[in-house]
């Protein structure tokens, strides 16, 4: 299988507060992982180093081979690297469908155009798109007045609209029901293995995560302190410490 | 340079900088209420500069009216400023506190309002004739530093800046209330969830704001006095020091009033033409080299800028079409209806509405203010002129240059500008177009300094009133149709995206700053455009075509016609040009014009477009 | 915001359209309508800047105009003047004027202040073949360089009044000069044509420093500082306004006047010269307008009837108003018709006589010969006067007609 994405031994501080502290693993296509961890422990952080929302202090990321330390997060969306955000960001003054036009758009470098009009263009593209992620009613709703459940699926349908290889989910399920949890990740799970690309998220629901990841990585304090398969990670002593110690969900 | 013997030389130069420090003073005490009032209530209050000039007047009434003596000097300078204070409580409490949470610019409009409400009410008070003011009582003489003079008040100002910079620092550090106003300042929904009482804390710090400056005015009297322009003067230096030092931050003020009045101190001996520029080019400077000012920190909240315009853009639908042209078809017929006068104002409203819709492309889908577009369009009318003056270029070929020559400014402008966000970004268009308009008012001999360029008349088909009528309706309806379309095609909808959520743009792989860049060149073009055919329909050009009264137009025109709609812009600017006429027969036209603006403010924030989009729109639905 | 509401916006929204109202209807009311035939004349002038000039201006013509209409008005007609304010700026004055010209059809524009508005609408005289009698601006380009058939002028020019001081300034053994404008056109002429003049009559002396404070915004410590560091034994000066007030006492205080010979273009005028009161300068030499001294029987019977109107004095301004309005009438009188052609005839060589001597226009250049006060300040009962002036008529120090006839383009 090949390796989609790899991180070595990363490095993140705020000040004095040591964020991301040697974080390592790897990704490789068609896999799903999660990436678990209490509040503050530096899951956001290491997926915005992903991205190149920030700099590491230390430490290399590659994506596809192709080390992207310091490039900016639109370098890395061309690499086909797609993000969700914990808190969702969307265009509110357009619609669902615009918003997913809009990465169409940028996708097939076509944001300067001047002349053609956003009515007519990648509207079958992006519709099934929507579709894809179960709101094509809301298709032509303005993502200012929309639930933040259906927030989150315009964030992967348009994360999804570059054709990624490489799927960066934070907290893709806040703000759904349990039922609605399951089927987001069933569909994601179906993305994963037909487009053959990897998915990192991270989740604090533990049975959506081990129900479907692949594997586990539990961050705590900056530190990665398991790895592993979901079942192994369920036994680490330590993990099972954290997560009875606090009272995360 | 100073011809001087050398044992007086340095007893020269320090007493320059003495100077200098002393007009920091005055500049201060504005700067520094105006910093606090927008650190707090998040306000631009243009009409800052009024209450300075009220503090002054009042100042001068009360000593006049009060026995002689130091006592009372100080008592008379005191209570003005409290006046001003409670005048500001009182504007505060009716006015502003409205709006709040309205767009940033309807405070800006509003504050405009009252300026012009105080212009004309100052001179219904105190009347037309400047005004010397007072000296202060037992200080109006002069000490001797190293062989060179220095007034006895001068020495007074110098301390006074200081003190009441460490009377603010005591104030905001050391008691209850500063701390809570800190904490609006730096937090304002925390400090919501705290508990304060806002709307009292918001009048606190208006109060006080509104005393500081009218203190300004009174305490300059000794050195200078009252008169009608000091309001606008000072209004532009204090911004300058407020953006310089960092909104919202004290010391900044301080910091950045004290560099203002060396440079100007020590600017006149070194250049003594360019006094006016030299602040705007360190506001300029200052701002690409740190864009939130010496001390300021970084914007806690996205501006209003974001936050002006999320409603989604519809194209128009069947009904509305057929109205547009019917309108055209209106607009086509209008020589038959109104007299030659009336074709005049129609041209300026055609010209006004192209470049307030190029500013209103940036404004509305770009999210980017800009206090300086009048800097393009007048740039466009100067690049056409002086094409003509000096190469005898066809009309025809000097409005397609004008564009051209215009573009490229706007393109350096613009990569500066789009590099800062919200006030600071409409502050930094503010600074350039300053230094435009300096360039061509002080370059007299290639562009007419203020004489302005005459003679430059429409080609001979083109000479006809009703021609020439036509000429611009084809070319702005020209230019107003290809901005409309270019907000409906991609590049307008990645413009609008980047406005909404600089994250998401970012992570879609749209380079922001790029597309930003090219918008802000875009409509500086089409502002251009509409500049270069401006100046063949007056026959002349001045540089008052660029100075900032005439950006605010601009910005009028687009919130009176509504900033939400695309018809906006059109709908303002021919109100705007025909309520300008109308009123300015009247004597006090000023006073009028701000009541509208206030009035609009309050009971039509939607603009005129806006208004009727949302009470008959549905009427216009497919 | 709950509290916003102890005054509700509907109160506070019918209360503002209250007042507009009110005022509408005030205003309207008292632009008092003309019954029968009237002569339309478009006056333009900065009513909402520099009022300090503009205000006295408007009493003076308004006052001029009462009489004028009082005894008949002319050609069977009475004068009707449409006001407008330009605010300073050629655009608008512009735009006023087209306005006043086809919409209000007026038969002539006068007016203007400042030099920049004053080229402006001679320009636009020109191509709209309208006259435009300009009154205040001093521009010498407004007749000479860019001098036009259409457009006439009042006042003495720029290098009018300064070679009045000049020929005076002259006379002072004074050899290092230094000199302070404005930073705009008309400063800048100012200064270039005192230099001139006074260089012409005394070659010996040389000019050291020289300093451009912004109009309206002089940093005066600063300013003075810089010039008293170039040591000049004389300055000159042709500042105004709030400008000159701010120079005067801080050089008082920096001692920079003290042995130092000052020519100040303007500073006798009432409107520049009273409101220094106490402080006002001694010994400077300046032009100006002593009303309080004038013995004339005409200007005293101006001098009181402009009392009992205006319960004031009147400056500069006031005379300058009066003048024109006047010199509109004896025009009107003299054409016969208002007509543009045979108005132009007839400003062409019209004379008058004025409240300060008899006036007369040129038909070469159309600069009109009125002349200036030129004296020396002095202070009388805490109160800035002119001592040992006199009135310089202008035809004394109007171009001769070659000069003309090589600066006027033909
Ligand atoms: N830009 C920043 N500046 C300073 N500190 C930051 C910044 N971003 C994150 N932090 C801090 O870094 C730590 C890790 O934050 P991060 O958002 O990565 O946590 P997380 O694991 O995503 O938590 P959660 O489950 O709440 O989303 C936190 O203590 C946070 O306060
Ligand atoms: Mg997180």
């Amino acid at each position: 299988m090949a390796i989609i994405l790899k991180v070595q031994n990363l490095h993140k501080a705020f000040g004095g507060l040591r964020a991301v502290v040697d974080v390592s693993f790897q990704l490789e296509a068609g896999q799903l992982m999660a990436m678990i961890g209490p509040n503050g422990a530096g899951k956001s952080t290491c997926f915005n180093l992903i991205n190149g929302q920030l700099n590491p202090d230390q430490g290399s990321i590659f994506i596809m081979g192709q080390k992207v330390n310091g490039e900016k997060p639109r370098d890395v969306w061309k690499l086909g690297v797609g993000r969700t955000f914990q808190i969702t960001s969307t265009f509110p003054s357009m619609t669902v469908l615009e918003n997913v036009q809009m990465s169409l758009l940028s996708h097939n470098r076509r944001t300067k155009s001047l002349l053609t009009n956003v009515s007519r263009l990648y509207v079958a593209e992006a519709m099934a798109l929507i579709d894809l992620v179960g709101i094509a009613d809301q298709a032509h709703r303005s993502c200012g007045v929309l639930a933040y459940g259906d927030l989150k699926r315009v964030e992967l349908a348009v994360a999804l609209a570059n054709q990624p290889k490489l799927l960066l989910m934070d907290e893709p399920t806040a703000g759904m029901g349990p039922a609605e949890r399951q089927g987001l990740m069933k569909l994601t799970e179906s993305i994963v293995h037909t487009r053959e690309m990897g998915v990192l998220f991270t989740e604090h629901d533990m049975k959506v995560v081990f129900d479907y990841a692949n594997r586990v990585i539990v961050l705590n304090r900056g530190k990665m302190i398991a790895a592993g398969p979901p079942d192994e990670v369920q036994k680490n002593n330590e993990v099972k410490k954290i997560y009875l110690g606090t009272a995360s969900s | 340079m100073p011809k001087l013997e050398k044992g007086i030389l340095l007893g020269f130069y320090f007493v320059q900088f003495l100077t200098g420090l002393s007009d920091a003073s005055a500049l201060f005490l504005v700067a520094c209420g105006l910093s606090l009032i927008f650190g707090v209530l998040r306000i631009v209050n243009l009409a800052h500069g009024s209450f300075y000039m009220v503090g002054a007047y009042l100042a001068y009434y009360l000593i006049a009216n009060f026995p002689q003596g130091a006592f009372f000097f100080w008592a008379g300078i005191l209570l003005a400023a409290l006046t001003v204070g409670t005048i500001g409580i009182v504007i505060e409490t009716l006015l502003l506190r409205r709006l709040y949470y309205a767009p940033e610019l309807f405070i800006l409009f509003a504050t405009f309002g009252i300026v012009l409400i105080f212009q004309d009410l100052s001179r219904w008070f105190f009347g037309a004739e400047d005004i010397l003011g007072q000296q202060a009582p037992g200080l109006a003489g002069s000490i001797d530093i190293m062989g060179v003079l220095l007034p006895q008040y001068d020495v007074v100002l110098i301390v006074i800046a200081p003190l009441i910079l460490v009377g603010l620092w005591f104030f905001l550090y050391r008691t209850r209330w500063g701390i809570l106003v800190r904490a609006a300042t730096e937090d304002r929904e925390m400090s919501d969830a705290l508990g304060v009482n806002q709307s009292r804390l918001f009048t606190g710090v208006f109060f006080l704001g509104s005393c500081l400056a009218g203190l300004g005015g009174a305490i300059q009297l000794p050195k200078g006095g009252a008169n009608l322009l000091m309001d606008l003067n000072i209004i532009a230096a204090a911004f300058v020091v407020v953006v310089v030092g960092g909104m919202g931050s004290i010391p900044g003020a301080y910091l950045a009033a004290v560099i203002i009045g060396e440079l100007s101190a020590f600017g006149v001996l070194i250049f003594p033409q360019s006094t006016l520029v030299l602040m705007f080019l360190l506001m300029a400077v200052v701002l690409v080299m740190r864009p939130h000012g010496l001390l300021g920190n970084a914007e806690p909240e996205v501006q209003g800028a974001a936050k002006m315009s999320t409603a989604t853009l519809k194209p128009a639908s069947k009904k509305l079409k057929l109205l547009g042209l019917a309108l055209l078809i209106l607009l086509f017929m209008m020589p038959v209806f109104v007299g030659s006068f009336g074709l005049v104002l129609m041209t300026e409203i055609a010209l006004f509405a192209l470049a307030s819709m190029s500013l209103y492309f940036i404004m509305g889908p770009g999210g980017m203010v800009s206090f300086g577009h009048a800097a393009f369009f007048g740039g466009g009318a100067y690049a056409a002129a002086l094409t003509v003056h000096y190469m005898q270029t066809p009309m025809e070929l000097a409005i397609l240059l004008a564009p051209l020559l215009v573009g490229l400014v706007a393109l350096i402008i613009g990569w500066f500008c789009v590099r800062l966000s919200g006030v600071y970004l409409a502050m930094l268009t503010l600074a350039c177009a300053q230094i435009c308009w300096s360039i061509v008012f002080q370059w007299g001999k290639f562009t007419g300094g203020d004489d302005g360029i005459l003679g430059i008349w429409p080609s001979a088909w083109a000479s006809d009133k009703t021609v020439f009528y036509y000429l611009t309706l084809i070319l702005c309806i020209g230019g107003i149709m290809a901005l409309r379309h270019f907000i409906f095609a991609p590049f307008g909808y990645t413009l609008r995206a980047c406005r909404d959520s600089s994250l998401r743009v970012d992570s879609i792989g749209i380079n922001r700053h790029r597309h930003q860049w090219f918008a802000f060149t875009l409509a500086g073009t089409f502002a251009g455009f509409a500049g270069g055919i401006y100046v063949f329909s007056k026959g002349n050009v001045f540089p008052d075509v660029m100075a900032i009264p005439r950006s605010f137009d601009f910005l009028f025109m687009i919130l009176l016609g509504g900033i939400e709609t695309l018809f906006g812009p059109i709908a303002g600017s021919a109100a705007f040009t025909w309520l300008h006429d109308q009123i300015a027969r009247i004597d006090y036209w000023q006073l009028i014009l701000g009541c509208i603006f206030i009035l609009l403010v309050i009971a039509f924030p939607d603009g005129i477009a806006g208004s009727i989009h949302t009470r008959l729109g549905r009427y216009f639905e497919d | 915001m709950k509290n916003a509401k102890i005054f509700p916006s509907a109160i506070l929204v019918i209360l503002l359209l209250l007042i507009l109202g009110a005022l509408i209807f005030w205003i309207s009311a008292k632009s008092d309508v003309f019954p029968g035939n009237t002569i339309k004349i478009g006056e333009i002038q900065t009513y909402s800047k520099l009022t300090s000039f503009t205000f006295p201006y408007r009493n003076g013509w308004q006052l001029a105009l009462e009489e004028i209409n009082s005894a008949g008005g002319v050609l069977g007609k009475k004068l009707k003047v449409i006001s407008r304010d330009d605010a300073g700026e050629p655009g608008t004055a512009v735009t006023i004027a087209e306005e006043l010209i086809l919409k209000d059809k007026v038969v002539l524009l006068m007016g203007s202040f400042l030099s920049n508005v004053g080229l402006a609408l001679s320009d636009f005289a020109k191509r709209n073949k309208v006259l435009y009698f300009a009154t205040e601006p001093l521009s010498d380009a407004l007749v000479w360089r860019k001098g036009n058939r259409y457009t006439f002028r009042l006042r003495p020019s720029n290098s009018m009044q300064n070679a009045m001081l000049a020929e005076e300034a002259a006379k002072n053994e004074a050899k290092r000069w230094a000199t302070i404008a404005p930073n705009y056109a008309y400063g800048k002429d100012a200064v270039a044509s005192f230099k001139k003049l006074l260089k012409a009559k005394r070659p010996d002396i040389e000019f050291v420093a020289e300093q451009w404070p912004a109009l309206f915004n002089i940093n005066a410590g600063a300013e003075i500082q810089a010039l008293t560091g170039a040591n000049p034994e004389a300055i000159y000066n042709a500042l105004f306004a709030s400008d000159l007030a701010k120079f005067v006492r801080e050089g008082k205080l920096r001692n920079a006047f003290k042995n130092v010979f000052v020519v100040s273009l303007l500073t006798g005028e009432p409107e520049y010269l009273d409101p220094l009161r106490e402080e006002a300068p001694q010994g400077w030499l300046v032009t100006g307008y002593p009303w309080y001294d004038i013995s004339s029987p005409q200007h005293k019977k101006f001098l009181q009837a402009y009392q009992k109107r205006f319960n004031d004095y009147p400056r500069n301004g006031s005379l300058v108003g009066y003048n024109a309005m006047y010199a509109v009438y004896h025009m009107l009188k003299k054409a016969g018709s208002a007509d543009t052609e045979k108005m132009i005839q007839a400003m062409e060589g019209l004379t008058f006589d004025s409240i300060v001597g008899p006036i007369t226009f040129r038909k070469i250049d159309h600069q009109s010969s009125m002349g200036a006060f030129v004296g020396y300040t002095a202070l009388k009962e805490g109160k800035g006067i002119m001592v040992r002036w006199n009135y310089a008529d202008g035809k004394d120090y109007l171009p001769d007609d070659a000069q003309v006839m090589k600066l006027r383009p033909q």
